[in-house]
């Protein structure tokens, strides 16, 4: 059971039991959504931009806890950044999970550090990213749907 | 203990006589002695790939290190026992699902391969616009996509015959939807993502009287019933090797040869050719005519060793054991609160699919895993059936030959641990 306690941290499943910022919003102005096709997962990403920052975010959908908790603690994390800071964080955490090297995390980004379980679990990375690509994919604008390949 | 000829030696096989005891096909599969995170092995994933027995391992050694060659073409020792080995592999497949022909009996890379095959050869040349090919809610993507591909092709029709909240067939509303322009029939035998068993004789008589060609898909039931497609009375069967304790890469296509005589080839090169000038080709009979170039050898010699070993068990001992797992594993997880199972046919074999609570199955079967036990999670390919049921994707535990209600036992412990761990 440790090892799970390692993939499934407190905060992980307080994120995926009460996760924050879900639903969808009145006011957004950018969206995708993300698939993930091993599972048929999906998560949508709403982001409220004003001039270049990120306003508001939510997201809905389906997922596995890491997916979840993923999305939930990135909402949180993106609320008030600007565009570029924002697809910034996406790329450490990205390579915070997929890294051979574990790639250090500022200090504001704790919460992330407790997906750091997936890392041994090479199939669960595409979980915790899933809701980033999609926001990704948002402030790119175009609105399409991602797959997590 | 009976002895076979295979290749250029002798293989002992236990005899049916000696009855199915679990122990020994578990000292059968090496594989079971893995320990995945220490905890012993219990693999219930084997719908997905099943596992190799030793028998089939050592085949396939002997392959490579007595009597490989490539087939068909040399005329010296070596490739004569390769092709003896080879043409012994179609002839155990053959009498396997008791086809009439060894000629009817074409390898493929596997049930995907062949069911493109058949959409693209058979379908492309025999069926036009306005056609109907019918398939059913329950299908794997592979028996799904060729049939789209042709659609967008060719302008036929795709019609898809409903469910019940079982998981059943609705018979009378899928005889219903064979009409005048219905072509094809395609369709499962037992269905991956619940385990449904399919009336498959009354599905043949039905199309047949029609005048209607059926393929039937029978991945997931040659591992756990004995197959006659001469009683079936099918236009089509197909299965992969790697659900039936062989090696991935190689499947069977049966079809009428009749119908094989019929249909152009799917690719060219060599050993689909009887002759070839720069203005013309006259192609092999079949089954060669569909075996572009080198086939996978020691693939084929696999399956026939396979074959050999699931017969030497009985596949009349292997459902009859794995029908009580079946039982026995639908009653215990029912008791699991919170549980549901998705697929309740009457008739079903080797597959239970379930949610547990709302638990998504990735985290339940991240934990099944560190217990030592291995289900498949997803949508097993088959998105239609999900969607019927409301889930995007559920816990699949299958059954093989070498499960026992100990492996049932620890899947329901584990379970346990999952509702402990998200309750
Ligand atoms: C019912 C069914 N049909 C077709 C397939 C496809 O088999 P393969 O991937 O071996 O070609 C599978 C395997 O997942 C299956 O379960």
């Amino acid at each position: 059971m440790s090892d799970l306690r390692e993939l499934y941290q407190e905060i992980i499943l307080d994120h995926n039991r009460r996760p924050r910022n879900f639903g969808v919003p009145d006011q957004s102005n950018r969206t995708a959504k993300g698939h993930n096709p091993l599972c048929g997962d999906i998560v949508t990403v709403y982001l409220l931009l004003e001039g270049n920052v990120v306003k508001d975010i939510q997201f809905e959908g389906k997922g596995c806890a890491i997916s979840i908790a993923s999305a939930s603690i990135m909402t949180e994390l993106i609320i008030g950044k600007t565009e570029a800071e924002a697809l910034e964080l996406f790329q450490s955490f990205h390579d915070f999970v997929t890294g051979d090297d574990v790639a250090e995390l500022a200090d504001e980004l704790e919460e992330l550090k407790a997906l750091s379980g997936v890392r041994d679990y090479p199939m669960r990375v595409k979980c915790a990213t899933l809701a980033w690509h999609s926001m990704a994919a948002a402030l790119d604008g175009d609105g399409e749907n991602v797959a997590t390949e | 203990m009976t002895e076979i000829k295979r290749g250029g030696r002798a293989v002992k096989l236990k005899s049916v006589a000696d009855g199915f005891d679990l122990d020994q096909i578990r000292e059968d599969f090496p594989v079971l002695r893995q320990k995945p995170h220490g905890r012993k092995l219990v693999f219930l994933d084997s719908a997905a790939s099943a596992q190799k027995p030793r028998a089939v391992i050592d085949a396939i050694r002997y392959c490579y290190e007595a009597e490989y060659a490539n087939v068909h073409r040399g005329v010296y020792w070596l490739s004569e026992r390769a092709t003896e080995a080879f043409d012994g592999a179609r002839e155990t497949v053959r009498s396997f699902i008791n086809a009439a022909k060894t000629s009817e009996i074409v390898f493929v890379s596997g049930a995907t391969e062949a069911i493109n095959l058949v959409a693209s050869s058979y379908g492309g040349t025999f069926l036009e616009a306005g056609d109907e090919v019918v398939i059913s809610h329950m299908e794997h993507h592979s028996n799904v996509v060729p049939w789209q591909f042709l659609r967008d092709r060719n302008g036929v029709l795709l019609k898809v015959a409903p469910i019940n909240d079982d998981g059943e067939l609705i018979l009378d509303q899928f005889e219903a939807m064979l009409g005048p322009r219905t072509k094809l029939v395609a369709i499962t035998h037992v269905a991956n993502s619940l385990g449904t068993v399919l009336p498959v004789q009354d599905i043949c008589e039905m199309a047949r009287s029609r005048g209607i060609r059926v393929l039937i898909d029978g991945c997931q039931a040659v591992p756990h019933t004995s197959v006659d497609v001469q009683a079936l009375d099918c236009d089509f069967y197909v299965f992969s090797g790697h659900k039936l304790y062989g090696p991935s890469g190689i499947g069977v296509l049966y079809a009428r040869e009749e119908l094989l005589k019929l249909m152009p080839p799917y690719q060219g090169g060599g050993e689909m050719i009887a002759s070839v000038t720069f203005d013309k080709t006259d192609y092999a009979a079949p089954p060669y005519k569909f075996e572009a170039g080198t086939p996978h050898i020691s693939g084929a010699i696999g399956l026939g060793a396979a074959v050999d070993y699931v017969r030497s068990i009985g596949l009349e001992h292997i459902a009859a054991h794995e029908s009580d797992v079946l039982r026995y594993g639908m009653q215990r997880l029912a008791q699991i609160e919170g549980l549901r199972i998705i697929g309740a046919a009457r008739q079903k074999a080797g597959v239970i699919s379930f949610v547990l609570d709302d638990v998504h199955p990735h985290d339940v079967g991240t934990i099944l895993d560190q217990e030592g036990v291995a289900v498949r999670t997803g949508h097993h390919c088959a998105q239609p059936v999900m969607d019927r049921f409301g889930v995007a994707s559920t816990v699949r535990a299958s059954i093989g030959m070498y499960n026992g209600r100990d492996d049932i036992d620890a899947l329901a412990r584990s379970l346990n641990k999952v509702k402990e761990f998200f309750g």
